[in-house]
């Protein structure tokens, strides 16, 4: 029996998959089964970073939309390309039409429909940041002896908790 | 600075106990959660002092985090080869983090905090990995833990977020909801009765993927397999995991219909490796891992 896919090579891989409800049967050759993710033999597991990274050498984005750099980490594309990793949360905005593109094709749908988040107000990172550096500095005093310091220092970490 | 697992229930390995559900054949859950800090490049492109910068910030938010009591932190890159060694084999950082492979050398910043059960790891691929590790087949448990965590954590400092693509992580594979959910489970009787191909064929069709012992790029050794979701993006939380306990708990069916199978009409065969196996265990004076691991799955599956 020939491939149902290429029509050239001999089908091995009897694939049942399950669509909308509906039972359908494909019979592939090796090269076509391994292309729709079917694996053969049991003794390799997948590489998922090996797929993704043959994605991101198929993007159909032109490449003009890749062009320049990201402005907060200096990442470009080619940079993305060898390593596979983002630079920082800039790049996915700097990039937007060509993660859309890969994030489509990495996970089926580039949308979010999880858990929402909203970051804290400015006032509790302002509180944050003080508190750290309040901690910071009782930790110095201790460290140098200085007790009356530490023990004011101590009490305005006190109120700001 | 010295790693002092003693302050751990049980060293740190409780996730092998063999409590939870369904324990003789998933050995431990586990649920993952990829945060970044905004405001800072990714670890692996990020200058040392942005890193220390991350770890402080991280630090003086998570001390004063409710659901953290009695944890502590573990400067990773400060402990020697052996203690990251030790770290990385009870699961309690990853191998990137322990720093542990000339492709990923230790990183200035590296640090884990680790109470019962929960840990956090900062710098890793990404800023923040907030994970949970349970004995046996806990998934909802694993993940409602570590929601509480997340929520007090990004609270107080403020993660990557994008309105269309979710939570922004270094490698795209985990945009979206961050989360990884997986179970090691334990399957010698599929691997027997040579069903294990179309197990694990079925498993991709559902959207999930496996891997070996110690999860990305890791063999697979004495029929453990890691199981977990491959997408992340797209589908809730909730959603990825009822996927997930729902095909697992075919396999279980199947790997428990399969040992039935086995003892009935092999009862012969599986003693005779049993024994075999429990023998070289019992009297063997030096074993690989492998090999160590593949007679420990045969005394297990009795």
């Amino acid at each position: 029996m020939l491939c149902d896919n290429c029509h050239q090579r001999d089908a091995v891989v009897n694939l049942t998959t399950i669509e909308n409800n509906a039972v359908r049967q494909l019979h592939l050759c090796e090269q076509c089964a391994a292309e729709r993710g079917v694996e053969t033999s049991v003794a390799t597991p997948k590489h998922p970073l090996g797929e993704f990274l043959q994605a991101v050498q198929q993007q159909s984005v032109p490449a003009s939309a890749d062009a320049g750099k990201c402005p907060f980490c200096g990442l470009t594309m080619k940079d993305f390309r060898a390593t596979g990793r983002m630079g920082c949360a800039r790049c996915y905005v700097t990039f937007e039409p060509s993660m859309r593109e890969l994030l489509r094709r990495v996970h089926g749908n580039p949308r979010h429909t999880g858990r929402p988040y909203r970051p804290p107000k400015d006032e509790v990172l302002e509180r944050a940041s003080v508190l750290g550096e309040l901690r910071e500095k009782l930790r110095r005093a201790v460290e140098q002896e200085q007790f009356e310091v530490a023990a004011e220092l101590r009490d305005r970490i006190r109120v700001l908790e | 600075m010295t790693l002092d697992l003693s302050l751990l229930p049980d060293g740190g390995v409780r996730w092998l106990d063999a409590a939870g559900a369904h324990s003789d054949v998933v050995l431990s859950t586990r649920v993952r959660l990829a945060r970044n800090v905004d405001g800072y490049a990714f670890t692996g492109r990020a200058r040392d002092g942005e890193r220390l910068r991350v770890l402080v910030q991280l630090r003086e938010a998570l001390q004063v985090l409710p659901g953290l009591n009695d944890s502590f932190l573990v400067r990773v890159d400060e402990l020697g080869p052996g203690d990251r060694a030790l770290l990385f084999e009870r699961h309690l950082v990853s191998k990137e983090l322990a720093g542990l492979e000339p492709q990923h050398p230790l990183r200035t910043g590296a640090a884990v905090y680790l109470s019962d059960g929960l840990s956090v790891m900062i710098n890793e691929e990404d800023h923040v990995r907030l994970q949970s590790l349970q004995s046996g087949f806990e998934l909802r448990a694993a993940f409602a833990a570590l929601d509480r965590v997340d929520r007090e954590l990004g609270g107080r400092v403020p993660f990557s977020y994008h309105a269309e693509f979710g939570y922004l992580t270094a490698c795209p594979t985990n945009v979206g909801t961050g989360m990884r959910a997986s179970v090691l489970i334990h399957l010698p009787g599929l691997v027997l009765t040579k069903e294990i191909g179309r197990v694990l064929a079925g498993l991709q069709q559902m959207g999930l993927t496996y891997r070996g012992l110690y999860g990305e790029g890791s063999e697979v050794v004495g029929n453990f397999f890691q199981i977990s979701n491959q997408t992340t993006l797209g589908r809730s939380e909730e959603d990825l995991l009822d996927q997930l306990i729902r095909v697992v708990g075919h396999v279980i069916e199947r790997e428990e219909e399969a040992r039935r199978v086995l003892l009935r009409d092999a009862g012969y065969i599986i003693e005779d490796k049993l024994w075999r196996a429990y023998g070289t265990l019992r009297y063997a004076r030096s074993l690989t891992f492998d090999e160590a691991m593949n007679y420990l799955s045969g005394v297990r599956f009795s």
